[in-house]
């Protein structure tokens, strides 16, 4: 393994995050917040010196780059990305408990949303700002970013691919364009403007520029979390039908936007993936509008309240405009299947992915009808395009690994000694990046009732779901580290 | 959103040279897409290669469509069958008829019809690996000191490579005494000692086993050879193992400049083949890797050896064993550059990589594509790819037109080797200076690639 060359990568990506502490700190300081200037002022020396040293002392990496060493490089980057982006909740004393800030930042980064905080208005404003932007940053990926802006180094070669395979959801990962750098801008520059529009149609709803920002933040990293105590219920209805449409914005993957710029429209309409996320949506809304419309006061805010959501479950953003764990229970099984399911690959959602399961539904069926006919021969397709069978392969292990570590997580969670219900969807809403769950961590309640033990799974939950469970299970692979 | 300066080139076929393409131009400022129908292969170029990747037959407009020949400025169509190439080409060019499009044709059947096969199918350039390997094999035979021999302005300079032993008078003496041993202006662009390249100074002391690049005009090349100690000895009789494609075109040459020519060849029907197109042609059936054979047929009173099968192994130990009987020049054709470093400490004399310089012809034709003014005219690349030679034509844009060189300052490991005053040609010193039409030479060593001359000054 180089771990010289991993260093160095490291080092780059904590003198990013270090920069992007700036806005946060320009912010405490023009609100006075004493105690967050002093978090974010040590954060940033603190990160900026960590990421130098590494820079520094692996200077001379030789330039060999393999799957291995991108796997580990990714997990390595979001360990210490969450562990140096918990410093300024830690070191402000806003959060005591460094498990805690762990908690926070973890969640905010791999885009989960679920917090530990009690009381969310308490925060100062510098760290509520970086709190959602962890969000923003997670959502689109970090590397992808450092890609971006990194100066094509020639003799790299295709080293990056590793990284964005690594990095970016959904079962087959590919580039837009011929060129690393140019893809990942393609892919930040969608991100940003599409960012910007949240941001101006939530201005024109008449809400503050901070709350916007924050908001914004926390949808197009598809994350959740809310600067209010009651996320968005506080807001105006046509806030929160704002927030419902670019939640599904966010959800979409991000090469059907890229179509549409390149003008190949009808590409998009024949995106069986773009389909079924769609058809889950609108099928889902109807069902639940259906079936909580009594408890409304009229057919309309049932109908809002349904679509948010949905948008924010499937998504996997994890806003709340109202208790769903007061509602019906066929709601909230349609809830708990959306949060499965989650949103499209190649978006900034996480979950299974549409994607995944359109191969697994296919694969199933395939196998079913062999069972009848076992001499018969078929291809899977999605999209007109034959998918290969290494691809069907990989996406049988994922499921069976998000099995086991649902099950494997749940059975650990559960000696804290919750119900069952918040046990499953605790891990279910951390694994999928969502936020809130059911019961006892339900959307207004939270995660601080967790053990510490329970609290670390829940983060490598986070960690696994965010990065596709293969980079982090590498980890705990001897083979890994064995060989140099 | 995206700057759009980059050519987009499209490489079809990912064999030998697709590859060695692949990798060469994707480290330089270009799009590339390639097709290829193994998707095996090309997973592996994606993770090797900053490249896209499109999976398909080439010579189908859905996958040309694919990989974006509409949009592309250059097709280079290389997979392994001739007639796919063409296809491919010509079913491009019919979808864009701006872009450019370099085939592969080795057939030496197509040979005699390329002309026209080149204005049918909309061609802008065929290349032929085997041909132009045994072009170069013939040209390092006619002087078989040089392990390698690059020319310029029309072929009145040339870079050569010179392994100098201890017999030599310039072993041990500093570079700025070499001009008065040669006997004519020469100059040491680069030297290869083990596998450091070195961008040496007037002081620098050669030593034994160093490989030194030397710019010398073609007309000074016999005497400087003499002077320096080198044994011109010319070639009367090759041995030719290998009858395959460069074997044939090799023979061709060197019979009509009336050199003795025996191939062994292992292959009884490709023997018969080799016998009906080469009538005077001594052709042994048999196989290369059996010293008796070779001793019977006379090795050890031939004049050179050349090793053209299509294993690199073989080739190898049989130059080896040519080396190890006595022949004084051995060239050994190697597919795989790779190992370069290994066959390096072999001492196997010259290595020919038909891939390589074919990907060479396409790398200088992409890059005069790549910017029309100021273009390089030729570019090869010296001492195992770590310097370039590149040829340029000063035209008004050029800076320090009329200045001596030793006032200009040029970036670190560049130097100007030659200067080509309408014909005439100078191996430039301090006092030297380039005039507007002239052309210039210059060997970089460096890692940044030089488009233009101007890119030279600091």
């Amino acid at each position: 393994m180089n771990y010289k060359i991993i260093g160095k990568f490291v080092g780059k990506i904590l003198l990013v995050e270090a920069i992007f502490m700036l806005p946060a700190l320009f912010i405490s300081i023009s609100k006075g917040e004493n105690n967050s200037i002093f978090g974010f002022s040590c954060s940033i020396i603190v990160t900026t010196l960590l990421g130098l040293s590494l820079m520094l002392g692996c200077k001379n990496a030789k330039k060999v780059f393999y799957a291995k060493e991108g796997m580990v490089c990714v997990a390595i980057s979001w360990f210490l990305l969450s562990f140096a982006g918990a410093f300024p909740f830690y070191i402000s004393e806003e959060i005591p408990l460094f498990i805690d800030a762990l908690f926070e930042t973890v969640s905010g980064f791999t885009t989960t949303g679920a917090s530990i905080l009690l009381e969310v208005e308490e925060l100062p404003m510098g760290l509520l700002y970086w709190r959602s932007f962890t969000h923003w940053l997670g959502g689109m990926g970090v590397l992808v970013f450092v890609l971006a802006i990194a100066n094509g180094d020639k003799s790299r070669g295709g080293f990056a691919m590793h990284l964005l395979r690594a990095e970016s959801p959904g079962p087959k990962v590919g580039k837009l364009v011929p060129k690393m750098k140019t893809t990942a801008e393609i892919l930040y520059a969608m991100y940003i403007a599409l960012t910007i529009l949240n941001v101006i149609f939530l201005l024109l709803g008449g809400m503050p520029l901070f709350d916007s920002l924050c908001t914004a933040f926390g949808t197009a990293g598809t994350g959740g979390f809310g600067i209010k105590n009651d996320s968005i219920a506080g807001y105006s209805p046509y806030i929160q039908n704002v927030c419902t449409v670019f939640m599904l914005l966010f959800g979409v993957n991000f090469s059907c936007y890229y179509f549409i710029f390149i003008g190949n429209i009808k590409a998009i309409f024949k995106d069986e993936e773009l389909r079924l996320y769609l058809g889950l949506v609108i099928s889902s809304i109807v069902c639940i509008t259906w079936n909580i419309y009594k408890s409304y006061n009229d057919f309309g805010e049932a109908l809002r309240h349904a679509a948010f959501q949905v948008a924010s479950i499937i998504t996997t953003t994890g806003f709340a405009t109202t208790d769903f764990d007061l509602w019906p229970s066929f709601s909230k099984t349609i809830l708990l299947f959306l949060m499965v399911v989650g949103a499209c690959a190649g978006s900034t959602g996480g979950g299974f992915k549409c994607g995944r399961a359109l191969l697994v539904f296919k694969n199933l069926k395939r196998n079913i009808k062999h069972s009848l006919h076992s001499k018969s021969v078929e291809v899977i397709r999605v999209n007109n395009h034959v998918i290969e069978e290494k691809v069907l392969e990989t996406t049988n292990a994922y499921l069976a690994a998000y099995v086991f570590i649902i099950l494997a997580s749940v059975i650990i969670v559960s000696l804290d000694n919750f119900s069952v219900t918040t046990n499953i969807t605790a891990v279910l809403a951390t694994f999928n990046n969502i936020g809130p769950g059911l019961e006892a961590v339900g959307p207004t309640c939270n995660f601080a009732g967790f053990g510490d033990i329970s609290k670390l799974v829940l983060i490598l939950d986070m960690l696994a779901g965010r990065l596709e469970i293969f980079p982090i299970m590498v980890l705990f692979l001897r083979s890994t580290w064995r060989y140099k | 959103m995206e700057e759009d300066n980059a050519m987009k080139i499209i490489i079809a076929g990912n064999g030998k040279v697709g590859a060695m393409l692949t990798k060469q131009l994707s480290s330089e400022e270009y799009d590339i897409t390639l097709i290829d129908s193994d998707v095996e292969i090309l997973e592996e170029v994606e993770e090797q290669c900053d490249v896209m990747t499109v999976n398909g037959n080439c010579a189908c407009m859905d996958v040309l469509e694919n990989a974006g020949a509409r949009n592309a400025d250059l097709l280079i169509a290389v997979t392994g069958e001739d007639e796919v190439n063409l296809l491919c080409c010509h079913t491009a060019h019919n979808m864009n008829t701006r872009l450019h499009t370099i085939a592969r044709v080795r057939n030496p059947e197509y040979m005699k019809q390329i002309f026209e096969m080149r204005r049918t199918y909309g061609l802008s350039m065929t290349i032929n690996p085997e041909k132009q390997a045994a072009v170069e094999i013939y040209r390092l035979l006619k002087y078989p000191v040089f392990l390698k021999r690059d020319t310029f302005a029309k072929g009145r300079v040339e870079i050569v490579e010179l392994e100098v032993s201890k017999e030599q008078k310039m072993c041990g003496r500093p570079l700025k005494e070499l001009e008065s041993i040669a006997g004519c202006k020469i100059l040491v662009c680069s030297v290869l000692r083990g596998d450091d390249t070195i961008t040496p100074d007037g002081g620098f002391i050669p030593k034994e086993g160093d490989k030194l690049f030397v710019t010398a005009s073609s007309a000074n090349l016999s005497i400087m050879l003499k002077n320096l100690g080198y044994i011109t000895q010319k070639i009367k009789r090759v041995i030719i193992c290998g009858g395959g494609r460069v074997s044939y075109y090799l023979a061709q040459q060197l019979i009509n400049n009336s050199i003795s020519v025996t191939i062994v060849e292992r292959n009884y029907d490709r023997c018969v083949k080799l016998s009906t197109l080469l009538p005077k042609a001594n052709v042994i059936h048999g196989d290369a890797t059996n010293e008796f054979l070779l001793k019977s047929e006379g090795i050890e009173s031939s004049d050179a050896v050349v090793t053209t099968t299509g294993l690199d192994e073989l080739n190898v130990i049989v130059s080896l064993f040519g080396k190890s009987c006595g022949v004084p020049k051995v060239i050994t054709k190697i597919s795989r550059l790779e190992n370069n470093s290994i066959l390096d400490q072999m001492s196997l004399g010259s290595i020919i990589s038909p891939k390589k310089l074919s990907s060479d012809t396409i790398v200088r034709y992409v890059r005069a594509l790549r910017n029309k003014e100021g273009a390089a005219m030729s570019v090869h690349s010296i001492a195992n790819d770590q310097a370039e030679a590149v040829e340029f034509i000063v035209d008004d844009k050029t800076k320090n037109c009329g200045t001596p060189l030793r006032e200009i300052k040029l970036k670190k490991n560049i130097l100007i080797v030659c200067i080509n005053h309408k014909g005439v040609t100078e191996i430039p010193n301090g006092d030297s200076v380039f005039n507007k039409d002239d052309t210039v030479i210059i060997v970089t060593g460096s890692d940044d690639v030089i488009y233009q001359l101007n890119d030279i000054f600091q």
